[in-house]
């Protein structure tokens, strides 16, 4: 008689926590970072209760002072350790940009490959929250264009639990964005957590007809755009890019191949977006597999406004994609 | 290069061999500076080149008393750190060739020497970016129990910065084993400090944040050295940070760019009375502890390693342009 596999649920905020938990048990050259991590217990409680555990010694608070206390992440990285940097959200990280450009994704380079930053910075990112202009933007578009860092976007609670310890085990920056708006998101997983690789993208939904490309909350908007589209015999394959830098390539253009249609789907701005690389690759690597151009659901170009129903209209939403995908998989629609 | 008989702690204990040294490490580093100079207008250097000519008293009597297992984070301005602190001057030459037998494999150039035998953190040539890298060597430290000291060398520009302030700020909170070293030429670029700072001592601000200063004159490579060796002290007996604020000039422009419009050449020539290699070869003449001889012998050993190192790098060779993507990501175990 086989023991079935132990299953529980989990929210993606407590697979945060258990990944940070496991990994200060695992390596005791892991710890914690950031502004109110410890006794406050993280501005979005991910880290709350870790104080308790780990002491102060390792679930470190900081001063407000993003570009030093990332510095000094990248500092305590070349000397030993394996920092968790938690920044509160994106648009604090800019704060931050000359650490983790000029520093951290450029060390290695700039020694000739003899100083690597084992480091990994974590930050809640993404709108939709009524948090206005300086709280909610979707940047990590921006970051994937930096060489020399990975960037890592989870979008389920197994990759929210299981993408911090690959993390940790890569040699160089790694950075984690965690859309603030999944972290009540909930999910049954088996015990022990499932191990994720942070290489590759998923195929979340496999369809045939058209492939939505996205990430973060893209991913569940898409999922739930393709259940309605079911309903009208229209078979849409997510692909959830799970990396945004390094793209993996094979995984999109497999999936362009198979569907000849693609629809990105990003939160972030649409100029010289993320969007904007993929849409490039699929015409440089599969243009001739293309029936229609590549379309974009992109965040409008606007500063993020405050009232909801202006917030949602900068954002795409699931109708959004359903009539995209509608007009483009049925001509003169 | 750190000599193991250098216990001299003030002037009256000075012997005629760590004389000797001290005074041989900065004409290294000035003969170094000018043939690198001489070499830029050759066109062999290229980018920015930014020379310590005037303020090698500091590199050198900072070496002086940090140990093997202490780091080094250095500015854009930095050949005469990675010298006195013992990078070779063959790969120095070479990396500012841009060869790749640099000690960045010529992928740094001038302002961004690196080395991991003597834990030389770079070349950092964002003003005021070392402070928090140094900051974290010495959370590493702290948190690892490890005695490692790290000496973190900015100049005036930092202090305006406000990566200066976030990393005052930590290193106190935080009783990190820092050693800061301003080097204060007094000018940012071409900004001269009154220009710049609402309040010139640079020191007190460090204090402000409740780390231990001292301003010492940076032209004098005794006073310098046992402030250094006082900063060290301090550090491993309390597990705090000291800041030195040392005085100092550079005698030339700011880099080979410059046309030196901000300030008069009367100036200039001031400092130059103060020049630490004529200051300390006067003092050890002085004393007796040194003859013309010993000069002579110093400047012919010298020019000898610097012609080495220009053939070295001459001979050095330039890395394939199939590496060119590189070291963007780790190759095997950095980890």
């Amino acid at each position: 008689m086989t023991v079935a596999a132990q299953t529980r649920t989990l929210t993606y905020r407590e697979a945060v926590r258990e990944a940070i938990c496991d990994a200060m048990h695992r390596d005791d050259r892991v710890f914690l970072i950031g502004e109110d991590v410890g006794r406050y217990g993280g501005c979005f409680a991910v880290s709350m209760g870790l104080f308790d555990e780990f002491g102060p010694g390792r679930i470190v608070d900081t001063p407000l002072c993003e570009s030093g206390f990332t510095g000094a992440g990248i500092g305590a990285a070349m000397g030993g350790m394996r920092p968790i940097v938690e920044i509160m959200t994106v648009n604090f990280s800019l704060l931050a940009l000359d650490q983790i450009l000029n520093t951290a994704a450029t060390y290695l380079h700039m020694s000739g490959g003899l100083f690597n930053v084992p480091l990994v910075i974590r930050m809640a990112t993404g709108g939709g929250k009524q948090l206005a202009a300086q709280h909610s933007h979707s940047l990590e578009g921006w970051y994937a264009h930096i060489p020399g860092i990975k960037v890592l976007s989870p979008a389920t609670v197994e990759d929210a639990g299981g993408m911090l310890w690959p993390a940790l085990q890569d040699p160089d920056p790694v950075l984690i964005f965690e859309n603030s708006l999944l972290y009540n998101q909930k999910a049954d997983l088996t015990e022990p957590l499932p191990a994720v690789d942070i290489d590759h993208a998923a195929v979340r939904r496999a369809g045939d007809d058209v492939s939505i490309i996205t990430f973060s909350m893209g991913v569940p908007k898409a999922l739930e755009a393709a259940d309605a589209l079911a309903a009208d015999g229209i078979h849409a394959e997510v692909i959830d890019l799970r990396v945004l830098r390094p793209l993996d390539n094979r995984t999109i253009i497999e999936s362009v191949v198979k569907t000849h249609r693609a629809l990105i789907v990003d939160e972030g701005w649409r100029s010289g977006g993320i969007s904007a690389e993929i849409s490039a690759r699929i015409q440089e690597q599969a243009f001739y597999e293309l029936d229609l151009p590549v379309a974009r659901l992109c965040g409008a170009e606007v500063p993020m406004p405050y009232p909801k129903h202006l917030e949602q209209a900068a954002l795409p939403q699931v109708d959004d994609i359903v009539t995209a995908v509608k007009r483009m998989v049925t001509p003169n629609v | 290069m750190v000599t193991k008989t250098a216990t001299t702690h003030s002037k009256p204990t000075l012997t005629a061999e760590h004389g000797l040294h001290l005074l041989k490490e900065m004409v290294r580093i000035r003969e170094l500076e000018n043939k690198s100079a001489e070499l830029y207008t050759q066109m062999k250097i290229r980018g920015f080149l930014h020379l310590y000519n005037g303020e090698e008293a500091i590199a050198v009597g900072v070496m002086q008393a940090l140990r093997p297992q202490d780091s080094i984070v250095a500015t854009y301005r930095e050949h005469g750190q990675a010298l006195a602190r013992g990078v070779p001057m063959n790969t120095i030459m070479a990396e500012l060739y841009g060869k790749q037998e640099g000690c960045s494999r010529g992928r740094g150039g001038s302002m961004h020497l690196f080395d991991k035998e003597t834990n030389f953190y770079g070349g950092n040539a964002i003003v005021g970016g070392g402070l928090p890298i140094a900051v974290g060597l010495g959370l590493a430290a702290k948190m690892q129990n490890k005695p490692n000291v790290t000496a973190c060398f900015f100049g005036d520009g930092a202090v305006a910065e406000g990566e200066f302030h976030e990393s005052m700020n930590l290193a106190a909170l935080w009783h990190l084993p820092v050693f800061f070293i301003c080097e204060n030429n007094q000018y940012g670029m071409g900004t001269a400090l009154k220009y710049s700072e609402s309040v010139m001592n640079i020191a007190e601000k460090a204090t402000s944040y409740g780390v231990a200063a001292e301003q010492i004159d940076g032209m004098d490579v005794l006073a310098v050295e046992a402030a250094a060796h006082r900063a060290m002290a301090f550090i491993q007996e309390h597990r705090k940070p000291y800041f030195i604020e040392f005085v100092t000039y550079r005698f030339r422009a700011h880099s080979m760019f410059d046309a030196e419009l901000y300030r008069d050449k009367e100036e200039v020539e001031e400092w130059r009375k103060r020049d630490p290699i004529v200051v300390l070869r006067k003092h050890l003449l002085e004393q007796d502890l040194i003859t013309l001889e010993d000069l002579e012998t110093i400047q012919r050993d010298v020019m000898a390693e610097v012609e080495e190192a220009v053939a070295f790098a001459e001979a050095g060779t330039w890395e394939p342009v199939e590496d060119l993507t590189r070291f963007v990501y780790s190759e095997g175990d950095q980890a």
